[in-house]
């Protein structure tokens, strides 16, 4: 059976791009977020996606302006998910956010669904058990461009069942992705050890080794990597790597984890990457 | 006007501001070489639209209409001519 209408909860950055995959693989979705300017830009930034996605990839189906809009429901009230067969949520990377919107769904979807918790870093297990059924919480990690990426992470909670996995499987069967499947403590593998090198080149950056453009080249052009680490980080966005850096540090109590000073601060001072046209790099 | 030498300037400065390499050939393959990603293949169709004011339709969406300086210039002459920039 294929999935018809998926849930997006919180379409920032990552939930945008979650729903653009969904969109050209023809899945319907409902697309909540408290912020009124989050669902205009997803909106602007979805079409701009879906209707550049021919030029990057073969397969992608050129839609209409309508056609894409006509597959999504924004809206600001969580309770129309209700009629949604699974949910991803994408809220932002703050366990005091995400806490309440789980207690939410787990009385507003029907008892039969799955929650996939779209987290950086916060522990699959600890979402579970703010619902009552931690047996249909399971982790997916989308990587960003959400549509481009063909493989995702995804993270078995201390109860997620095997049903629950197999849901998912066919979930990401219908968006053409692969799954890694690992087990569960904060950070999973990706961000455990992506989080150490981008806190790391922010700080060579901070101590004035290398430019960021320097920093970067080294990964591309010595290691062969597609991006660079300040590239990255600026593509996740600073705000959500200094989140999950404080969620690594609290959780494993480990001081290779404290996050750069010169990060936070360029937070603070609204520079956070791509998304706010600057970061690391100008956009 | 959007001619080509002038657009060529500032498709070729736009990519060599953004991606940061020392000489850039106007007919450079820019995915074959993989200078560039597909983040920035949007980025640049994007500003390509911004900039000159043409639009990319479905018969457009090629990535060979933006391959290179050359092409991506080509492209927008192709797209703005008859119309004063
Ligand atoms: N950015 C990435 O590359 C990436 C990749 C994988 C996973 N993630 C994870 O996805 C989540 C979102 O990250 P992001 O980078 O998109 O952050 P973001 O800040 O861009 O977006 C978060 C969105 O959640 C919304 N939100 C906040 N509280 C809400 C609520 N109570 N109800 C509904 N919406 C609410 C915000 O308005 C915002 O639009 C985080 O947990 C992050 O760790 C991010």
């Amino acid at each position: 059976m294929n999935f018809k209408t998926v849930g997006v909860v919180g379409v920032g950055n990552i939930g945008s791009g979650v729903l653009a995959s969904l969109v050209l693989h023809g899945i319907r979705a409902v697309a909540v977020d408290v912020s009124e300017k989050s669902l205009e830009t997803a909106r602007a930034g979805i079409l701009q996606t879906v209707r550049l996605a021919p030029v990057l990839r073969k397969d992608a189906p050129k839609l209409t302006r309508n056609e894409v809009l006509e597959r999504i429901a924004f809206t600001t009230r969580l309770e129309e998910v209700s009629t949604c067969e699974f949910i991803i949520e994408n809220v932002t990377e703050d366990w005091a956010v995400k806490k309440p919107i789980y207690e939410r769904l787990d009385r507003i979807a029907s008892a039969g669904v799955c929650f996939g918790a779209n987290t950086s870093c916060i522990s699959i297990t600890r979402i579970g058990s703010a619902t009552s059924r931690p047996d249909k919480v399971i982790g997916i990690h989308f990587m960003n461009p959400v549509h481009m990426m063909p493989t995702v992470e995804v993270i078995r909670g201390q109860h997620t069942s095997a049903e629950t996995l197999a849901t998912l499987n066919r979930l990401l069967a219908q968006l053409k992705k692969e799954a890694i499947v690992v087990n569960d403590l904060p950070g999973f593998v990706s961000n455990r050890i992506s989080h150490l090198f981008m806190n790391e080149a922010a700080f060579v950056f901070q101590d004035g080794l290398a430019t960021a453009a320097q920093i970067d080249a080294i990964f591309k052009k010595c290691f062969g990597h597609k991006m660079g680490p300040l590239e990255t980080a600026d593509l996740i966005g600073l705000d959500t790597v200094v989140s999950s850096l404080d969620v690594l540090y609290d959780s494993f109590k480990d001081s290779k984890f404290r996050c750069c000073p010169l990060l936070r601060k360029m937070v603070e001072a609204g520079h956070c990457g791509r998304k706010s046209g600057r970061g690391f790099h100008v956009y | 006007m959007n001619d080509s030498k002038n657009v060529k300037d500032i498709v070729r400065n736009f990519i060599n501001n953004s991606i940061n390499i020392d000489a850039l050939g106007d007919d450079e393959d820019l995915f074959e070489t993989g200078l560039i990603n597909s983040l920035f293949a949007v980025q640049l169709m994007t500003f390509v639209e911004r900039k000159f004011g043409v639009e990319i339709g479905g018969d457009d969406l090629h990535i060979d209409n933006f391959k290179s300086v050359s092409a991506t210039a080509a492209f927008v002459v192709r797209k703005s001519s008859g119309q004063v920039a």
